[in-house]
């Protein structure tokens, strides 16, 4: 085989390279007999046309093939290291051709992935680059793209006399995950290199040399000091930051708020700021100063959005703080015409926030809040401003907690209402928190009733089981059904424009089924579209079955993402729960770990697509028989009638063979 | 032996004549040494005989197919006087044969001057010539005659001889490319192939039994063993059985090989050896492996007893067994010094002595305000480099002995300009601070933004007022750090209206218009892998992808010379401390020494059995250091060519040295994360830092070289105590002739501090004169 027939062959297959180096990734151990199949010789050698070659020299061919491009591939190598870059890009790759005296390959100019597509059909498989036709006129009328920024220069300092600045341009001196392992493990040795430590230690001793040396001796492993000890230009920021939140200027403090959510170097400051917001707390609730609880909230709300603050080791001093700010009596000088009301709201969405993600087993700080908001709630003789707090706090931890604490003291609490309401004139100040409490019970009911109350609401049925509130909560409940469908659609509609075109598997799935026919419908054979099989509430004719959950996750190898579905549908409810579909935030949790079927269009292997599907039985027995028909994508879903409609539609690819 | 025991045999050979420049296919032979007493300036006759013609059409005529790399194009005409004694008709021969490689090559118009600078009749070389010109190298053979002389026998006893250097020219690969052949057929032997996996074992089980003491040396031979015994099968097609033992066996080698085990999985075919440069690596070199005497004879004895011939052969042929008496070493002195490509180095290549010292400074007549005068009366040699330099122990008033001559090299006369600078370089350095490990250095880092991933070489000038960038995009970028912006010289007819006497002349042939803080350079056609600025900042050199490196002027902005030399990508260029001089290294392994106002090589230092990916000038301009793919770093002596020290140590291929400001150390880093030091002098590895987790992009040590900074691929810089590393040896170990070390493994100790970036890989590393850091980087988001 002759050098040039080899590198020939090699051009024209190129685009196999990236294949090549994910399947030598896998099979590392095996580096012998990562050879290129002998179709692909054949299917090179007819897109050159060369029409029939001998078995022989195809084997003969992909050998000297594979072998002249792994040397390409180990040239293209040193290319990349010598640009500095961990990443091989395809201009290394033009580099090592030009080494071999070999013409590159133009027009693969590109930084990132370059996306090839999989396709098959009639036992062949095939990568292939898809140039799109592209209209001139398109390009020409088009506005210019924003021309690329030139390279600049920018200096900083990396490190003054031996200890790392925190300032935006380094690194966050403490790591998110660091401030977590110390606040939850404090006795885990720090880790060496840590830069904090590193420099502090530096002037003294190497940080694993001390750790190393308490080791060796078996002593007591103590808890390492973390000093807070602020520059000047950290004092100098925390004093304009902490003036700025507070005071008058909204704009200022719009800034400061966003440096506080942004800064990375902040941890350092961080028990300055707890105690500055616990105290600013503490003193403007004895003076009802209404406007600096809002503001130390907000502070409180922008430290927990900063991504690299870890703040479970304020939490003693931010929690009393932020519960002060739900459930306290008084807030404000005037409480018949100022909004504490609103206050108390977002104080109480920060805790729901705060139990999320710093509740754990330990601290139980979720459990806790719940306590005491449940406690002061019962009490008959708590004022309404802080009845309203408690419930806003409860309400705000979701919907299980409505469920089961809420709801039971709906008629209780109506009772109370209605005796503020109906009852004679006490003060316009009960009055006006016996009418808060009952639209915020009212707006949070309503939507945990829609859920899992079947329909129809008849006002009388709401009536006997939640009393003086029932009839406002069955027009609400109603309401709210009616907005979720009308969501559903939305949401349907979005996933259509969101979704990229994936033509690969419609190709592959002909492929597959081999007839363009309608398809039976059954779960497993379902196409590229992630419908959702399930009992319609809109089909009456199946009186109320159990409720079933599916989760239906697939993946393709042949796409260029790996997409994940998470769908959810309680048939008992009257609207499909689209708000879970894409951010998955309900109670229910994926319990499937997705497989990802190697490098997306890497693989050069047949994309296998997955499906799991996995079905949660609610209260009753799971119903799997209940197979309705195989819904169709989403096109068709728009012209589907309001009860009956998927929650979320996948793939347009399939939707352009679908038979409709 | 390298390019360099030519140069020696070369000049010996042609000593009394005046030798041209000959430009042979790709390469250069510089028979004479131009720097011989009078100086570099007399090379400028050379020019009067063009070869470019015929190095073109040499180039041309082969281009499509000969890229195929091999180690030195002109090795397989050094062959030719490899074996060459001093006698007088030896040396005719080994002239004959050089006549005989250019004939064969159509190279007339190098056969004319050589034979006309010789002497030659030109029917010695036809006579002698014709008959084995057209023929094979075999042919050749046979046609030698009783004369001993002759030209053809010469050849093909020089290539028949395993020991010669990679004797595979970059002339016509294939079928009439008979060294490669020749190189190859060395595994021709016959053996059953079924075995060479029952040998492999049967010997595998006689080093695990043996002694403890001596396992960890035998165990070196496992590697070479196993490549050679690999490609002996595949040489001789028994495909599947290569196969079989590859996966049986390759399992078994040190993880520091794995790279090159990938190269040779992928080699199975015959046809795949010819023009492989990895192999042909492991077959030009013997791999050389250091064994105590003891563990030899057990070796010894062992092949003996079992007529093991196969594996003995190969031992013989293809393994170079550096035998020292002792005691044999440790596994870990073994695992410090292996890794490189052709095993460590020999013991007597480390053996030439070394001038590691620094030239005496030139005398400066000194404007000096009191307080340095002052410092003069203390110092004693107020002209000395660096005041500091008695706490280092090695200079004193009178010349250091372990320093060069003077004018051991000549070294351009210092111009006015330098003077001033040298001025303005012992006053900041009055001002230096003193580094310690609790004083630490501050680090400026500067980022480049928006460089999209391409940004591949960056360089400070030495008073840190320049930056310079070099990009993949073909460009190189050069920003001023100073208030003082950059501007361009005017042109020609604006010159012409200054009035030259004036005294602020050299303000005035400036162009206001042009200031601006950053200039783009174009010219290269590929990215610039490699960027230097001279020392009186006037001039900026880059090397590319494109195989030039290019002179710019900084005053003008401007390219000066494109240096043509290097055909393949040339990886790094630097200029000597001193000026003019600069090396430059690249794929084609060769490291060429240039002259700034020479379009061609000075030097060629050949040696190198990969890529040289790193280039630097020792202080002294005397001496440069190469590292390379191969992963050894190389000495060379810039007067006499010679390799003068190879390091061996390093796991991956090497992309930064340093020296330090004496002289006498050498600091490296690799892929493999890993940092070396490296005693010059003795020609010993003398400590190992370890803790970057990626490549090693740059290192530098500070002013006083008490710190060394090494910037990584990891987004760290991190500083190292050198003074604690050098003193921590123990210094009975370089009294020790078996010429090991027992390293310590203190790299935690030695750790001072480590700077994490915003994903921003350090790629290059400065010392400003007052001892602050400089780093830079491009910024990945």
């Amino acid at each position: 085989m002759s050098v040039e027939c080899g590198y020939f062959v090699c051009t024209v297959i190129f685009i196999y390279l990236y294949a090549l180096l994910a399947m030598a990734e896998e099979r590392r151990q095996k580096q012998c007999t990562v050879i290129l199949p002998t179709e692909s010789m054949k299917a090179v050698a007819e897109s050159v046309g060369v029409g029939q070659l001998q078995e022989e020299s195809c084997a003969a061919l992909s050998e000297e093939v594979s072998y002249r491009i792994k040397e390409i591939a180990q040239d293209a190598l040193k290319f990349m290291h010598h640009g500095k870059r961990r990443k091989l890009t395809t201009s290394d790759i033009d580099n090592a051709l030009k080494l071999k005296n070999v013409e590159p390959l133009y027009g693969f100019q590109s930084q990132e992935f370059i996306p090839f597509r999989f396709a098959s059909g009639g036992g062949r498989e095939l990568h292939f680059y898809e140039e799109k036709e592209v209209d001139l006129s398109d390009i020409i009328n088009t506005p210019l793209p924003r021309v690329p920024l030139d390279v600049s220069l920018k200096a900083h300092w990396l490190s003054i006399e031996g200890v790392q600045p925190s300032i935006p341009e380094n690194p966050p001196p403490a790591p998110k995950e660091q401030q977590k392992v110390e606040s939850t493990e404090p006795l885990k040795v720090v880790k060496p290199g840590q830069e904090e430590e590193g420099a502090i230690q530096g002037k003294g001793q190497g940080a694993t040399s001390a750790d190393g040396k308490g080791k060796d001796k078996g002593l007591i492993r103590l808890k390492p000091r973390s000093t807070h000890e602020l520059s000047v230009e950290q004092q100098l920021y925390y004093k304009e930051i902490t003036e700025a939140c507070v005071g008058s200027c909204e704009a200022k403090r719009a800034e400061a708020l966003q440096s506080i959510a942004t800064d990375p170097g902040l941890y350092q400051m961080l028990p300055r700021f707890s105690t500055f917001i616990s105290e600013g707390v503490r003193v403007n609730v004895v003076q009802n100063n209404l406007a600096l609880l809002i503001y130390l909230m907000r502070m409180v709300k922008a430290l927990m959005d900063n991504p690299t603050l870890y703040l479970e080791k304020y939490l003693h001093e931010l929690i009393p703080a932020v519960v002060t700010c739900i459930v306290s009596k008084q807030l404000c000088l005037r409480p018949d015409v100022d909004n504490h009301w609103a206050l108390r709201d977002f104080a109480a969405r920060l805790m729901a926030q705060s139990c999320k993600t710093f509740s754990t087993t330990t601290n139980n700080i979720q459990s806790r809040i719940t306590k005491t908001f449940t406690k002061s709630w019962l009490d008959d003789k708590t004022q309404w401003t802080t009845r309203y707090g408690c419930i806003a706090g409860l309400a705000e931890l979701g919907s299980d907690v409505i469920k089961t604490l809420i709801l039971p003291r709906l008629s209780v609490e109506g009772t109370r209402i209605k005796a503020v309401m109906d009852g004679p004139v006490v003060s316009n100040i009960d009055k006006i928190g016996a009418d808060h409490v009952q639209s915020l019970l009212l707006k949070h009911c309503a939507a945990v009733i829609a859920k899992i109350r079947p329909q129809p609401d008849t006002v009388e049925q709401y009536r006997a089981e939640y009393g003086y509130l029932g009839p406002m909560l069955c027009s609400h409940v109603m309401k709210a059904r009616t907005q979720a469908a009308l969501q559903a659609q939305q949401v349907n509609r979005t996933t259509l424009t969101i979704t990229q075109p994936r033509p690969t598997l419609t190709v592959s799935q002909t492929g597959i089924s081999g007839s363009t026919g309608p398809r039976t419908p059954s779960i497993i054979k379902v196409p590229s579209s992630l419908t959702l099989m399930s009992p319609r509430p809109g089909t009456p004719s199946q009186p109320s079955p159990p409720a079933t959950k599916y989760i239906v996750m697939a993946t393709s190898a042949g796409a260029s993402s790996t997409q994940q579905v998470i769908t959810l549908s309680s048939s008992q409810s009257a609207s499909p729960v689209t708000s879970t579909v894409p951010s998955a935030t309900s109670t229910l949790q994926p319990l499937v770990k997705l497989e990802s079927g190697g490098g997306p269009g890497l693989t050069g292997q047949r994309p296998v697509q997955k499906y799991i599907v996995v079905s949660l039985p609610s209260s009753a027995s799971s119903s799997l028989e209940s197979k309705s028909s195989m819904l169709p994508t989403s096109i068709s879903s728009t012209q589907l009638e309001a009860g009956m409609k998927l929650e979320r539609s996948e793939s347009p690819g399939a939707s352009t063979q679908s038979p409709h | 032996m390298t390019l360099h025991e030519y140069h020696q045999s070369g000049d010996r050979i042609l000593h009394g004549w005046r030798f041209p420049v000959l430009n042979l296919a790709h390469a250069h032979f510089i028979f004479k040494m131009a720097a011989v007493q009078g100086g570099l300036v007399d090379a400028v006759e050379e020019k009067d005989i063009k070869t470019e013609p015929s190095n073109d059409s040499g180039g041309n005529n082969n281009a499509g197919e000969a890229r195929l790399l091999s180690p030195s194009p002109g090795s397989s005409a050094s062959a030719g006087s490899a074996k060459s004694t001093t006698g007088a008709p030896e040396d005719q021969s080994t002239l004959l044969a050089v006549l005989q490689f250019l004939k064969k090559n159509k190279l007339t118009e190098s056969v004319d001057i050589l034979r006309r600078e010789a002497g030659l009749p030109e029917d010695v070389l036809d006579s002698k010539g014709t008959d084995s010109s057209g023929a094979g190298s075999g042919a050749a053979a046979d046609s030698a005659d009783a004369a001993g002389g002759d030209a053809s026998s010469l050849l093909s006893r020089v290539t028949g001889s395993s020991s010669a250097p990679a004797p595979a020219p970059t002339k016509a690969p294939g079928e009439d490319q008979p060294d490669v052949n020749v190189v190859l057929s060395a595994y021709s032997q016959q053996g059953d192939p079924a075995l060479y996996g029952v040998y492999y074992n049967g010997l595998k089980r006689f080093i695990e039994s043996v002694l403890d003491c001596h396992r960890a040396e035998l165990s070196q031979l496992f590697y070479p063993l196993f490549v050679h015994m690999y490609l002996e099968l595949v040489y001789n097609n028994h495909e599947n059985e290569a196969k079989v033992f590859f996966e049986k066996f390759s399992g078994d080698q040190e993880c520091y090989y794995a790279d090159d085990l990938r190269v040779l999985s992928s080699l199975t075919k015959k046809e795949h050896m010819r023009g492989n440069e990895t192999l042909l690596d492991f077959r030009t070199s013997k791999f050389v492996l250091r064994i105590s005497r003891d563990s030899y004879q057990l070796l010894k004895r062992h092949l003996q007893e079992r007529q093991n011939n196969q594996i003995w052969n190969i031992i013989q042929e293809h393994l170079y067994i550096d035998i020292f008496d002792g005691m044999p070493r440790s596994k870990s002195q073994i695992d410090a010094m292996s890794g490189s490509l052709a095993g460590e180095a020999k013991r007597e290549a480390n053996k030439a002595k070394v001038y590691y010292g620094l030239l005496k400074e030139p005398e400066i007549e000194l404007p000096l305000d009191d307080e340095d005068e002052e410092a003069e009366n203390e110092e004693g040699k107020p002209k000395k480099k660096k005041p500091k330099k008695d706490s280092m122990g090695s200079k004193s008033k009178k010349q250091d002995p372990n320093a060069p001559s003077q004018t051991r090299i000549p070294l351009p006369e210092l111009k006015d300009s330098d003077k001033l600078d040298k001025i303005m370089y012992m006053k900041e350095a009055t001002k230096r601070i003193r580094l310690a490990p609790d004083n630490l250095p501050s680090i400026c880092f500067y980022s480049f933004l928006n460089a999209y991933q391409g940004l591949t070489a960056v360089d400070f000038t030495d008073d840190s007022s320049l930056i310079a960038g070099g990009f993949a995009d073909s460009t190189v970028r050069v920003w001023s750090v100073t208030p003082k912006k950059l501007r361009k010289v005017k042109s020609a007819a604006d010159l012409n209206l200054i009035d030259k006497e004036s005294d602020d002349v050299l303000e005035r042939i400036m162009d206001e218009k042009t200031a601006s803080e950053s200039k783009i350079l174009y010219g290269h056609s590929g990215p610039v892998y490699g960027i230097s600025f001279s020392p009186d900042r006037n001039y900026l050199l880059s090397s590319s992808e494109d195989g030039t490196i290019r002179l710019w002027s900084l005053q003008t902005f401007t390219c000066l010379v494109g240096y043509k030399g290097h055909n393949y990508p040339v990886w790094d260029t630097q200029f000597s401390p001193h000026g003019y001089y600069f090396i430059s290294g690249g794929h084609d392994r060769v490291a060429r020494l240039w002259a700034t106002d020479h379009y061609q090589p000075l030097r060629m230092f050949s040696g190198h059995l990969a890529d040289i990916t790193c280039t630097r000038f020792h202080p002294n301009s005397n001496y440069v250091a190469t590292g390379s793919s191969d992963r050894t770093i190389r000495l060379w002596d810039v007067l006499s060519g010679n390799c003068v020290r190879i390091f061996t140590g390093h796991k991956g291929p090497i992309h930064a040295l340093a020296f330090s400001p004496n002289g006498k150390y050498l600091a490296s880093g690799a892929t493999d994360g890993r940092v070396l030091l490296w005693d010059i002098g003795h020609g010993l590895m003398i400590g190992e830092l370890k803790g970057h987790t990626d490549t090693i992009y740059s290192l530098k040590f500070s002013r006083d070289g008490e710190i060394l900074a090494s910037g990584s691929m990891d987004y760290t810089v991190r500083l190292w105590n050198a003074m604690k590393a050098y003193d921590d040896l123990e210094t009975d170990d370089f009294t020790a002739t078996t010429g090991h070390v027992h390293l310590q493994d203190n790299s935690q100790e030695l750790l001072l501090g480590t700077y994490m970036t915003k994903s921003t890989p350090v790629i290059h590393l400065h010392f400003t004169r007052r001892n602050l850091l400089l780093a830079a980087g491009a910024y990945n988001p």
